[in-house]
């Protein structure tokens, strides 16, 4: 059963097509990284999953509550780290998983810390303890963990391994890491061109690589190739 | 200790010049008074009460006027910021409204509402109104789209996104605008009381002049001066302590 089903997926902004004929089912609990050049229309397909820019052409269908974590924390600075989390939460129970979801992310100990004094990464669980207090079945990630040093990228790219397994989310990681591609995604789906096309899907070995010195060399050359553009060049070479 | 004191070094070296040109007689008595001719004459009103009455008179009329535009601008301002359609209908009259000089409302106000309170008030709610209204408006239009898009992503209705996201994040500028507004609120209740008051700092300061006698419109004047301090560093508390989390110089 597929948790997101997209269906000749064309956007447009003005006369300037972005992404064209993208066909893409995300079946429940599956991570799909999304691989590609910058600019060409990843954050777009996001988006447009999100509903947040109008009028794209072809069927999106989400099935239940979509969480959705940006590049930029886009905290609420006027609210501390737990007011923030409350933010999404509407019901009852919701208000009740605050503070679970605040464990999970590993923010226990900084409730009442106004985004102003937080770290980039401690921001970033911040946004994404909001994105789940509500127990979305799809979870979209748009370069979460982009802006942060090398270090602290990794640490997040394990909590969320383990957050998005402990909440059982199906999860669109948009990236432009090969490596945090690979360990994070069951299948990796790579745009390329202008207007975007999926141009390759790389299913992962299903024991999932969660360390990092799997060995998934093939993958990772495939997928440089891809998107260098080579692959394709030597495709219409043939 | 050291910053504090620098602020006093201004005001200590005008009142040294004050009292040499008095001691010195500079100026001549009618013109202006010393120093001791001051305090002794805010002494003798307030014993008879009244400086009281006039203080409690103007404050009175800055705080109504206050209220009433602070509502209104909160009112239109949130509106015209949040609604392109309003703000074309509304705001381009408001602005002409705006670039009226305030002194020109005092005989139009005289003849509809009398020479009473409700002239005066109304007045100084002209002046306070604008600041607070233009720089809600301001701050609404410069909040930030991707807070807006984040609130829309979790499904918030416009008037949710409007009370939780917009107005919370324009706040700083509305406390801007209320700062500078109840400056405008003094400038405008000297204005009205110049012109027709009993009572009143205003008053105070027109009686001083008639009747040849600078140490009372010194008086008015440092009362004025005091009473607008007092409200510039109460408002700037009220920002600094609602306004803590954002991320600036100071």
């Amino acid at each position: 059963m597929s948790a997101i089903r997209i269906d000749k997926l064309r956007v447009a902004f003005g006369d300037q097509p972005v992404l064209d004929g993208i066909t893409l089912n995300v079946e429940r609990g599956e991570i799909v990284a999304v691989l590609g050049p910058s600019g060409c229309g990843k954050s777009t397909l996001l988006r447009a999953i999100a509903g947040l820019d109008a009028h794209p052409l072809g069927t999106i269908a989400v099935e239940g509550d979509v969480g959705y974590v940006f590049q930029e924390p886009r905290l609420f600075p006027w609210l501390s780290v737990e007011k923030n989390v409350r933010f999404a939460a509407r019901t009852p129970q919701e208000r009740a998983r605050v503070d679970e979801v605040l464990e999970l992310t590993g923010l226990q100990n900084a409730r009442e810390t106004l985004p102003k004094a937080l770290s980039g990464g401690m921001a970033q669980r911040t946004a994404l303890a909001r994105a789940l207090v509500r127990k979305p079945s799809v979870l979209l990630l748009d370069e979460p963990l982009a802006a942060l040093d090398a270090l602290r990228r990794m640490q997040l790219q394990e909590a969320l391994a383990e957050i998005i397994a402990a909440v059982g989310a199906t999860a669109i990681l948009v990236t432009h890491d090969i490596e945090e591609a690979l360990y994070l995604a069951d299948r990796i789906v790579v745009l390329r061109g202008t207007p975007a096309t999926i141009a390759l899907q790389i299913a992962i070995p299903p024991h999932k690589c969660r360390n990092r010195d799997c060995n998934l060399t093939a993958e990772r050359s495939t997928l440089f190739h891809a998107l260098s553009g080579d692959e394709l060049r030597q495709e219409e070479s043939a | 200790m050291h910053r504090s004191l620098l602020a006093w070094l201004l005001p200590a070296a005008i009142l040294a010049v004050w009292i040499v040109a008095g001691a010195a007689h500079w100026f001549a008595p009618d013109q202006l008074a010393p120093p001791s001719r001051v305090l002794a004459e805010l002494g003798s009103l307030w014993q008879r009460g009244l400086l009281q009455q006039d203080i409690l008179a103007s404050a009175g009329r800055v705080l109504g006027g206050f209220a009433i535009a602070l509502a209104l601008a909160v009112a239109i301002g949130t509106l015209v910021g949040l609604n392109r359609t309003i703000e074309r209908a509304i705001d381009p009259t408001l602005q002409a409204v705006r670039a009226v000089p305030s002194l020109a409302w005092v005989p139009l106000l005289l003849l509809w509402l009398g020479i009473g309170e409700a002239a005066k008030i109304t007045l100084i709610a002209i002046g306070a109104f604008f600041p607070i209204y233009v720089n809600l408006v301001a701050g609404i239009h410069g909040v930030d789209r991707k807070l807006v898009e984040v609130a829309r992503i979790l499904g918030l209705h416009p008037v949710a996104v409007a009370m939780r996201v917009v107005l919370p994040a324009a706040f700083p500028s509305l406390l801007v605008g209320a700062r500078i507004g109840l400056t405008q609120a003094w400038l405008f209740l000297v204005a009205a009381e110049l012109l027709a008051s009993t009572r009143g700092l205003g008053f105070l300061l027109t009686e001083g002049q008639q009747i040849s006698r600078p140490d009372e419109i010194l008086v008015a004047i440092l009362l004025l001066a005091i009473a607008g301090k007092l409200c510039e560093s109460g408002m700037l508390t009220i920002e600094r302590r609602t306004t803590a989390w954002q991320d600036g110089l100071r």
